[in-house]
């Protein structure tokens, strides 16, 4: 069957999508995104999280077929999303190119990094780096909503996300750090 | 494989009366991961994700009338109030992609004995809207889980919602598991105190082949809060009535021994969380009928 749906503010077609194909895999294997990872395809380890219509979900155990006429956000959208919130635009609006010259709002080359993302580098955060993708996403959707953020609040918002290598504390010190920042308006 | 993409409930209906073996998917977060793992290769997949009326909820009088793709976070948000049991249950489900997904009426069709909903729903009291091209029929909650991973429905019916009693009293969700996040439950339990009716209703997760409620448990506790003028006096529960009622939850449960736990443990267990949630639950009926007596 044919999907179409918007990724990173572009509209995407998929071609071919067998029915009981995930999102996750359609992302990956079809549209040349590998930015989201697949590590369980059973909702367990959120390296998959991807944004759909503004909700942070597992995309291994969404149904191709379910995000017909849908936004998704991923990784590789992270920093436009980011930039077009700073800028106070509708989230989830199509973008379209505010990265500037050069760069590619879809696969997110060239573009700046979002302050999450930059935040995981300074603060460490970032080991093997198979659980990252997922987790900046689900941080950075956090922070949208909660700028604020109690360690409580980060665990809990962070919860569906594991990490095999970090320990968890330096992904902890990387989301103060983004809070931080982002209060600052740095 | 076909994916059916229903545009409204009329159409989803017509289409699971056509096709009776077609799988419904809502938040997909039980169906995906038997398609991922190759458990279930169904002829057809029924989306269920553009039928907008199944995602909205309506608080009555008496009842709230629950759409069945209502994800859990929506119920944590917006109906702690009236559904103070289910909001605490839908809390302890997986992470929050899961509960961004998933909902009662998933919990419902899969129908395990770990759902998280079931203790909630037993101990609130609800009736599941079950409809199908032929009409509409509400099935009691007690009547809806028939076996492992079986329930009442018919296979040309779908849930339209479940309509669950608004709390009249203090309410309890409990579970046990490895850690907070991402755990399916070793063993759960429900408790709802209903002072209208002066009753307590409970419900009892993953320690029998379905869900239960611990019947003969209600009726030792009810008649023992009676006969003691409890709801009236408001005094702490005997300590000899909580251990009775903890025990007789405990002799309620007909569990199993598996990965996640022992029979005996589950027993154990169950008891513990019956005398704690009775613990919580009254302590708040208390508190609020001093605060209700305090202003009059
Ligand atoms: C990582 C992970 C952790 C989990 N942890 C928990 C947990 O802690 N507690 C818990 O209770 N569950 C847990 N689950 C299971 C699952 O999330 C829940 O059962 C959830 O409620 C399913 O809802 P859904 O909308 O995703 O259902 P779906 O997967 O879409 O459907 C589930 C079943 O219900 C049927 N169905 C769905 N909607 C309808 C309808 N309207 N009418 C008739 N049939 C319908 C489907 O055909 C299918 O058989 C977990 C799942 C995962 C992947
Ligand atoms: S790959 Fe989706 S949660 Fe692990
Ligand atoms: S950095 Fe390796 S899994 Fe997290």
């Amino acid at each position: 069957m044919r999907v179409n749906f918007t990724v990173n503010g572009r509209p995407q077609e998929a071609d071919d999508v067998w029915e009981g194909e995930s999102l996750l895999y359609v992302l990956r294997e079809r549209l040349g995104l590998p930015g989201s990872k697949n590590a369980c395809e059973q909702g367990e380890c959120g390296s998959c999280t991807v944004r759909l219509d503004g909700v942070p979900v597992c995309s291994c155990l969404v149904a191709a077929g379910q995000a017909e006429g849908r936004e998704v956000v991923t990784v590789e959208g992270l920093a436009d999303y980011a930039r077009q919130r700073s800028w106070g635009a509708a989230p989830g609006a199509p973008l379209d190119s505010p990265s500037g010259e050069g760069t590619d709002s879809l696969t997110g080359e060239g573009a700046e990094l979002a302050p999450i993302q930059q935040a995981f580098i300074d603060a460490g955060a970032v080991q093997c780096g198979f659980c990252t993708p997922g987790l900046l996403v689900a941080a950075d959707e956090m922070l949208e909503h909660n700028p604020d953020p109690s360690d409580a609040d980060i665990r809990e918002a962070l919860s569906g996300n594991l990490c095999r290598c970090t320990g968890y504390e330096k992904i902890m010190d990387a989301v103060r750090l983004a809070a931080a920042r982002q209060s600052e308006g740095v | 494989m076909d994916f059916l993409r229903p545009a409204s409930w009329e159409e989803a209906l017509a289409a699971k009366a056509a096709h009776p073996t077609a799988v419904p998917i809502a938040g997909g977060t039980d169906v995906m991961v038997e398609i991922n793992f190759d458990h279930r290769r169904p002829d057809h997949l029924l989306d269920l994700g553009r039928v907008a009326e199944l995602g909205e909820w309506e608080v009555g009088e008496e009842s709230v009338r629950l759409g069945a793709s209502v994800p859990y976070s929506r119920i944590m948000e917006h109906l702690r109030a009236e559904l103070p049991g289910l909001a605490l249950a839908s809390h302890t489900v997986a992470s929050p992609q899961i509960r961004n997904r998933g909902g009662v009426g998933g919990n419902l069709g899969t129908a395990s004995p770990a759902g998280d909903a079931h203790p909630a729903l037993l101990a609130a009291g609800a009736e599941v809207e079950a409809v199908s091209v032929r009409g509409t029929r509400l099935i009691p909650i007690d009547d809806f889980y028939t076996g492992v991973k079986r329930n009442a429905l018919a296979p040309d019916e779908l849930i339209r919602a479940v309509h669950v009693q608004k709390a009249d009293g203090p309410q309890q969700y409990s579970k046990v598991g490895t850690r907070n996040a991402m755990v399916i439950a070793v063993c759960a339990f429900g408790l709802a105190l209903h002072p209208e009716t002066r009753t307590v209703r409970t419900g009892i997760g993953s320690a029998a082949p379905t869900p239960i409620r611990a019947r003969i448990a209600e009726e030792f506790l009810n008649s023992a809060l009676e006969e003691g003028g409890f709801w009236d006096n408001g005094k702490i529960v005997t300590p000899s009535v909580a251990k009775q009622f903890a025990d007789l939850c405990a002799a309620a449960c007909n569990p199993i021994d598996d990965v996640r736990g022992t029979a005996s443990y589950r027993r154990h267990a169950v008891g513990v969380m019956a005398r704690r949630t009775l613990t919580w639950t009254w302590e708040s009926y208390r508190g609020a009928r001093h605060t209700t007596e305090g202003a009059a």
